[in-house]
């Protein structure tokens, strides 16, 4: 059922597209940004870190209706858990976006040399965590507490595959000094990609809150990131 | 600005999470008719003591009906049948000779527009003990300071409390309604929107007392205004023509109720 105030319904509306914005500048900052890294693509790179400035915009665009949504609409009981939830998520979202620059930043810096090895574990990695964000953010916009609960089940996955890279990258380093700076870089990447797994299961938790009511973060049901490096 | 209310927020919390307290009144199948319509339908309601229950619901659900027919004034003037149970301390007040003006006394009520007598500040808060209780006059001047700092309206008229209480402001009146309320030792308080006809200042500082009477008394408050309950009460209960749809605490109730119709009325989907 809608609102009786249009006006009201309107701007919860505008709040889920700017959400959606958002979420999908970040998506492609993710994706773009691993790109320029596999393709040794450095313009590309410099591209994501140049679309920075736009997700921060667009962070605050979100924080002032929110707010203002808070101010001047009094929400009540699912508008409320909406509204906080927009609120939260969209710190993860710009987490996200950030965490993409870093990765973009170390991806220029590898493209500079010759490839340490050829990526395997990475892109495995990445597409991993991009599917995390992507469900994540399909479960909020359906308002699909199932779907949000499958993201929180792929993390440890991910935090798997982050430990198993860092190992393998060990083993260059200590087999060769001259290997250390690019390894170093490469071990930064994967971690970056699993803070972002991370954002994405607070995402996913925060969905959960929204559609049941129910806060399961720092709880066994809301289980995310284990065995990190 | 209105001071604080005393009470930390996380006590009110854990508060509403403590067990609910003993039943002080209790609707059990409570079904009330006026002449050709039926106000209410089985309610099942439990009022737990010293707590601060809200009954919200748009216009014409019954809320009035409900609280009016726990110390029986909604019977004054009308033609009605009541079908069911209403408990108060475990006896049905509508069992026969029930004692109607004791049951007033320790169910007090305030109303919408503040109703004091045309007659001094003093003697609005004097006539319930002297009439009800038969004090003397000694007695009186007493009950009547305690009654009014009691109601925070103590500093703002001890220096005329025989002057008439038509001239104080709307809040004033309300909060003397409130004292005079408090005069005859009430154990339930009954409050009709009591803050309808009152500025924001006012509100808030009905609102503060509200706070205040809860360890002592037990606060029903009907209100249109949502975020008044979500303030006030411990406990919130929903109606919506004539039945009871949700009862929960206040939290829950504005958080995340149970019933698709509770969501749709605090929400603003309505109609």
């Amino acid at each position: 059922m809608e609102h009786t105030s249009r006006q009201y319904e309107k701007e919860l509306q505008q709040l889920k597209e700017k959400i959606l914005l958002l979420g999908g500048t970040v998506e492609l900052m993710i994706a773009s940004s691993m790109k320029s890294l596999l393709t040794r693509d450095s313009d590309m790179a410099k591209n994501v870190i140049a679309s920075d400035p736009r997700v921060d915009a667009m962070e605050l665009e979100v924080d002032h209706l929110c707010v203002s949504l808070l101010a001047l609409r009094q929400p009540a009981a699912s508008d409320l858990r909406f509204i906080t939830t927009a609120l939260k998520i969209v710190t993860d979202l710009e987490r996200i976006g950030d965490l993409t620059v870093n990765i973009a930043e170390r991806a220029v810096e590898l493209n500079e040399e010759p490839p340490l090895k050829p990526y395997i574990d990475v892109p495995r990695m990445a597409s991993q965590v991009a599917g995390m964000v992507h469900q994540a953010l399909d479960a909020f916009v359906n308002r699909h507490p199932g779907m949000a609960r499958e993201v929180l089940g792929e993390d440890d996955a991910v935090d798997r595959l982050n430990v198993q890279l860092f190992r393998e990258l060990l083993t260059y380093m200590i087999e060769e000094p001259k290997n250390v700076s690019r390894a170093l870089r490469i071990t930064f990447i994967a971690k970056y990609l699993e803070r972002i797994a991370d954002h994405a299961t607070n995402i996913a938790q925060m969905v959960i809150f929204l559609c049941e009511g129910q806060d399961i973060r720092h709880s066994p049901a809301g289980r995310g990131s284990e065995g990190k490096v | 600005m209105p001071p604080a209310p005393k009470t930390l927020v996380s006590e009110r919390v854990r508060d509403q999470e403590a067990p609910a307290g003993d039943p002080k009144v209790e609707l059990r199948g409570m079904s009330f008719h006026y002449p050709g319509r039926q106000a209410l339908q089985d309610i099942h309601l439990t009022v737990p003591e010293h707590r601060v229950t809200a009954i919200i619901g748009p216009s014409g659900c019954g809320k009035s009906t409900l609280i009016k027919s726990i110390n029986r004034i909604a019977e004054i003037g009308n033609d009605i049948r009541v079908d069911g149970e209403v408990l108060f301390d475990g006896k049905n007040v509508y069992a026969p000779g029930t004692d109607l003006v004791d049951l007033r006394r320790r169910v007090g009520m305030l109303f919408q527009k503040p109703n004091p007598f045309p007659k001094s500040i003093f003697e609005n808060v004097a006539f319930g003990p002297r009439i009800h209780q038969g004090r003397r006059r000694s007695e009186l001047e007493g009950i009547v300071e305690k009654s009014l700092r009691q109601a925070a309206l103590w500093d703002e008229v001890r220096d005329r409390l025989h002057t008439s209480a038509m001239a104080l402001s709307g809040g004033q009146q309300q909060r003397l309604c409130l004292a005079r309320v408090l005069a005859v030792d009430p154990e339930v308080i009954l409050m009709d929107e009591p803050c309808s006809a009152l500025d924001p200042i006012s509100t808030a500082r009905i609102e503060e007392l509200i706070e205040e009477l809860r360890s002592r008394y037990t606060v029903v408050i009907v209100t249109h205004n949502m975020q008044q309950a979500a303030r006030v009460s411990d406990r919130t209960a929903f109606l919506l023509n004539g039945a009871l749809i949700e009862v929960d605490r206040t939290e829950k109730i504005f958080t995340n109720p149970s019933d698709r119709r509770t969501e749709d009325y605090i929400t603003g989907r309505f109609g």
